[in-house]
Parts: C-alpha cells; structure tokens; sequence
C-alpha cells in the first residue's frame, strides 16, 4: 500500500486561506446525532465590520462555489465567482457592508470535509460523517458567532446557496433581519436527486475512486468527476443558452470525424468544464454535498407544514427565480414565497425573464441586479445602515 | 385631487386605520405608499410587470410578481382587510374568478374600475360608431389592455352572481368623488367616469355588522 499521500494541496494550510477551527470543547452536533470535532471553516471577509456590528452580510455558496465571493482565490487563483453583486459599490457594496463568506461544510477550500486530515493522520475520506444542509448553516452560525456578530444583516445565497440562506431563516429567525434566496426552493426535487445520483454514481464507477479511499492511495477519480461536472453542468444552462452559444458548431473542423471526438463545440465546452473542476475539486466533497442537498427538505423538518419553517420569523425576504431556471425552476421559489406569504412574513418574490438558465444569478442579468440593489439598499435603510460609507 | 389618481383617495378614505392590505396590480407601488404613509397599513402587493416590482422592492415595499389570473393562490383564505384591484379587474382575463378569489383572500375588497356606461362613452359610441377613446379608456380598442371593460350595472350583476354585496361605491367624475351609493345604480350608470366599489362576501358582511353600517353612512 502506497503513503498517504495527498494529490490535492492540503488547502488547510496553505497561504491565502482563512481558518478558524472549533476544537472538542465545541463540536458541530450533526442532524444524523453524530458529532463532528475538531471541525475547521474556512472563510474570507470583505469591507469591515461597523462599530455596532449591523452591517455583516453571509453570503453563501453554491455547490462547487467557495470563500472567494468578491476577489481571487489564492489557491486556484480563480477570480472571485460574483463580482457582479459584491464589491465596492455593488448591489452588496463592500464599502457598506461587513461580507462574509464561508466554504460549506464537507467543501475541500479549508473547511472540514472528506478530503481533510482525520486526527488519526489520514484523510477522513468516507469515515466523514454524512451532513445536512442544516448542519451547514448550524456550523456558519457557529462562525458567525465567533467573530462576534448577534445578526446577521442579511443572509443571501444563489442555489443551495439559497438553501442554507431559507434555513437560516428557519432556524435562526430571529439572527437574520433580512434574507435573499435565488434560484432555489425549499426542497430538492426527484428530478435533481435524479441528476446529483448520476454524478455520484460516475464518480463510484471510476476504478480509482477506490471505496472512496483515493486520497490514501495517491490517485484521484478524475475521469468520474469531470462526468459528474459536466452532467450537473447542462442542468445549469438553458437549452435557449445551449442553442445561442453552440448550437451544432463544430469544435476546430469542417466537417464530422465520424469518430467520437469531440466534434461539436458544445462537447469540447463540456469536457473543458469538466477537465478544469477536476483540478479543484475533491471527488469525496461532491458526493457528500450533493447528498446532503439530496436530504434538504426544509417542510419535513416541520411536521411537512412549510410555512411552520418560517412561522413569526421577523425578516424580510426577497426571493428571485429566473424563468428559463429548469434545475430550480420558478415553481419551487413560488412555494418557498407561498409558505413565507401564509406565515406572516414580509416577502417579495422577483421573477427574472430570463433565457439564460439557472447560471442567470451568476450572470449579466440587469433587472435582477437592479431589484436585489433596490431591496438591499431599502432593507439597509430601515436597519439604519447610512449609505456608502465606510464604517 | 388629481383626475388621474383620484380613486387613491376615495379608496384610501375607505381602508381601516393599521388594517392588512393586498393591493393586487401594484404598479409602482404608490397607492401602497400612500395608504402605509396615510393609514399606517401592513400592506403587500402584487404587480406583473418587472419594472413595477423592481420599483416597488426598491421602495422597501414586499411585493410578489405574479399575474392576477394566476398567482392569488399565494396568499391564504382570509388573510387580508382588504384586497384592492384599482383599475385592473377590465384587464384580467377572467373577472369573475378573480374577484372570486379577492373576496377569498379579504374581508373586503375594493374595485376602482372605469365605467363604460358613462353617458359621454354611449354617445361617442352612438354617434361617432367607433369605440371611445378618453381620459379614462385612452387606447384605441387593438391596442388597449382593457379586454373586460364594463358599466356599474354589469359589475353590481357580477357581484350578485357571485355572491357579493356591494356595501358602497363612489363615483368620481372629473377627479371628484361624488356621494357614496350602495343600491342605487342608475345615476352613477350614466354619470360616473370612474366607480370605486366595496364589496364583501355576504357571509363576511353578516359578522361585522358595524362597520358595514359605517360604511353606508
């Protein structure tokens, strides 16, 4: 048997991350009862934090997404994945707000996952125990704890981003003045779990995954992985955005090679997708928070009564969904705003026409950047937050 | 009063102090505001259009963008005050299905609707043959939304039909409301450019006897 060898850089300790770990005084009680400790979040900040500590904003990723929500990432040396929305004078403007973005648990971008070091020394690879979406957000307020902060400004994410920002709400009603969920629902459909369980399922096929034991054997199952990115990567898109970007163009050629090479342009892209995500990210990771998006079903959690998820919850929301969005389609925001609307609480509901697909969050989309500036900004205003100044 | 928004002011003299409001086809929002601003109401909204809602989320206003021939099944039985359509039921596609919901979604629900009984709109039709363009109806008839126009008589039937009272109606004539009527249909038939209606379900009506009594006032 080989060393234990990691073929991915142990994030953890690398230069550029930033870590806070709870050691076993403080361990993260998990949904399923067990108990995860010493548990470490990676996270990064931006803007600076007021005086009376009103201005924090989470913001929470997607399912490949990391800390680098506003600047490069030192690791991968990616750009960061919403300059869009956050920065200086964006609709979360850094100059505003205190913004914090932590790597979910299970990730592999310094937060505690399959990939990290178990206290044995070896990799915790299928040892790590399985985790919710709850025990997502249990272990961001745990953070969000540490640096001090009682409530959160707003909580927003895009996806399973928006996800955790909805269970947020549930179950920390009143440590989130307002809340932002885009492009998701409040439970994962049979269509989605269909789709997670064919990229899981790529990634176990591959010979080197090894019973999930890789990292030990110093191999990784990349070919897997990139079947599941590309897979998950077509949910993302709309057929529309298929069409206008490839339609059937062919990839550096004139005419078919009647072989199976990637003749079509379209194929080039998503082998290109899923080449460059190997490099990133840890295989064990993806099965983990695909499965714990699997299990997310925020109305079991209470009694199958949606609107007892959100029952007395003080904040505002505002949620958006993008009408060419067939991975989270607007249906399932419209419950999540239904249950919201019959609990009594403040909710917007924004939905973007769009024929971008599910990437449209990520994207140029100008209404939806306008409608999410003008409710944070309205939302800053009754927290008392004064505009464009730097605390 | 301003002609052009002069049903705000009948509708907002007709809303509760602190009462839950829906105004279905919000626009921009600015009834909301001014009802929040003048009543102190907990008001929601519903607007289609996106720069309607983006205005109105802008505004600090929760909105929910949705169609009124589709979408009031976000909101639960009885949940409101009052659900107001101003200037919106001659637009939807289904008038009575929609006013059916209102009064499932509200203890009262507020109509302004143009009146195309008006005696000016007859006689443009009578003399001219053509369909009336005015300040009140100003496209011409391929280009306007108004697909449902109809007269006080028409409406009161549909309420009837519906099992709905009218607990009062305003005229407003030249941007100035006239007396409240609740029975007595025939001379805002001819006479009012504009109706601000409110009707309640009549098991609803049975309840609440005094304010209803105030209301006829």
């Amino acid at each position: 048997m080989s060393r234990a060898t990691s073929p991915l850089r142990n994030w953890s300790s690398s230069g550029g991350l930033r870590t806070i770990t709870f050691g076993d005084d403080q361990p993260l009680h998990l949904s399923s009862g067990e108990k995860l400790s010493p548990m470490t979040i990676g996270y990064e900040t931006y803007g600076e934090l007021a005086p009376d500590k009103s201005n924090a904003v989470l913001v929470c990723h997607a399912l490949t997404g990391d800390q680098f929500v506003a600047g490069a990432n030192p690791v991968t040396g990616r750009a960061g994945w919403w300059p869009r929305i956050v920065g200086p004078g964006k609709p979360i403007d850094t100059n505003r707000f205190f913004v914090i973005c932590a790597n979910v648990l299970g990730g592999c971008m310094g937060t505690s996952g399959p990939a990290s070091i178990h206290p044995d020394g070896r990799p915790w690879g299928l040892r790590f125990p399985v985790f919710t979406v709850a025990d997502m957000v249990r272990a961001q307020a745990m953070l969000v704890e540490a640096l001090g902060i009682s409530e959160l400004f707003c909580v927003i994410g895009g996806s399973i981003g928006g996800m955790q920002a909805l269970q947020w709400a549930a179950a920390y009603p009143n440590r989130v003045f307002s809340c932002v969920p885009i492009a998701t629902a409040a439970r994962h459909s049979a269509q989605n779990i269909a789709f997670y369980e064919v990229g899981r399922q790529a990634i176990m096929a591959d010979p080197e995954w090894r019973e999930g034991d890789y990292l030990f054997h110093g191999v990784r199952p990349s070919k897997g992985l990139a079947v599941a990115r590309m897979a998950a990567h077509i949910t993302y898109l709309s057929e529309q955005a298929l069409h206008r970007k490839f339609d059937r163009a062919l990839q550096e050629r004139e005419q078919v090679s009647f072989g199976f090479d990637a003749d079509f342009q379209v194929e080039s892209y998503l082998r290109h997708q899923g080449q460059s995500f190997v490099d990133r990210f840890d295989a064990n990771s993806y099965l983990y928070i695909t499965r714990a998006v699997d299990y997310f079903d925020l109305a079991g959690d209470f009694g199958g009564a949606l609107a007892r998820a959100f029952k007395d919850c003080p904040a505002r929301f505002c949620a958006f969904a993008f009408s060419s969005d067939w991975h989270y389609p607007p249906e399932g925001m419209k419950d999540a705003v239904r249950a919201l609307i019959a609990a009594g609480c403040e909710a917007s509901y924004v939905e973007v026409e769009s024929d971008k697909g599910h990437d449209a969050f990520l994207l140029e989309e100008p209404a939806f950047e306008h409608a999410l500036a003008g409710f944070i900004d309205a939302a800053a205003q009754a927290r008392g937050l004064v505009k464009g100044t730097t605390p | 009063m301003k002609s052009a928004r002069a049903d705000y002011e009948v509708i907002s003299a007709l809303v509760r102090e602190g009462a839950r409001v829906l105004d279905v086809g919000c626009g921009d929002g600015a009834l909301l505001e001014k009802l929040i601003r003048e009543k102190r109401v907990k008001g929601r909204g519903m607007e289609l259009s996106q720069a309607g809602v983006n205005a109105c989320v802008t505004k600090g206003l929760a909105v929910v963008q949705g169609d009124a021939d589709r979408d009031l099944h976000f909101f639960p039985d009885r949940s409101f005050d009052y659900v107001i359509l101003s200037k919106t039921i001659q637009a939807v596609h289904r008038p009575g299905e929609v006013l059916a919901e209102l009064a499932r979604i509200g203890d009262r629900v507020i109509v302004s609707l143009p009146n195309f009984g008006h005696w000016k709109t007859r006689m443009a039709l009578m003399f001219s043959g053509r369909m009336p363009v005015n300040p009140s109806l100003p496209s011409s008839w391929h280009e306007t939304g108004n697909i449902h126009l109809c007269t006080v008589r028409d409406f009161a039937e549909l309420c009837a039909g519906l099992g709905l009272m009218i607990e009062r109606g305003v005229p407003i004539s030249g941007g100035h409301s006239g007396s409240p009527f609740a029975k007595v249909l025939w001379r805002a038939n001819w006479f009012a450019e504009d109706v601000v209606f409110a009707v309640t379900a009549t098991d609803v009506a049975v309840k609440p006897a005094a304010e209803v009594v105030k209301l006829r006032a």
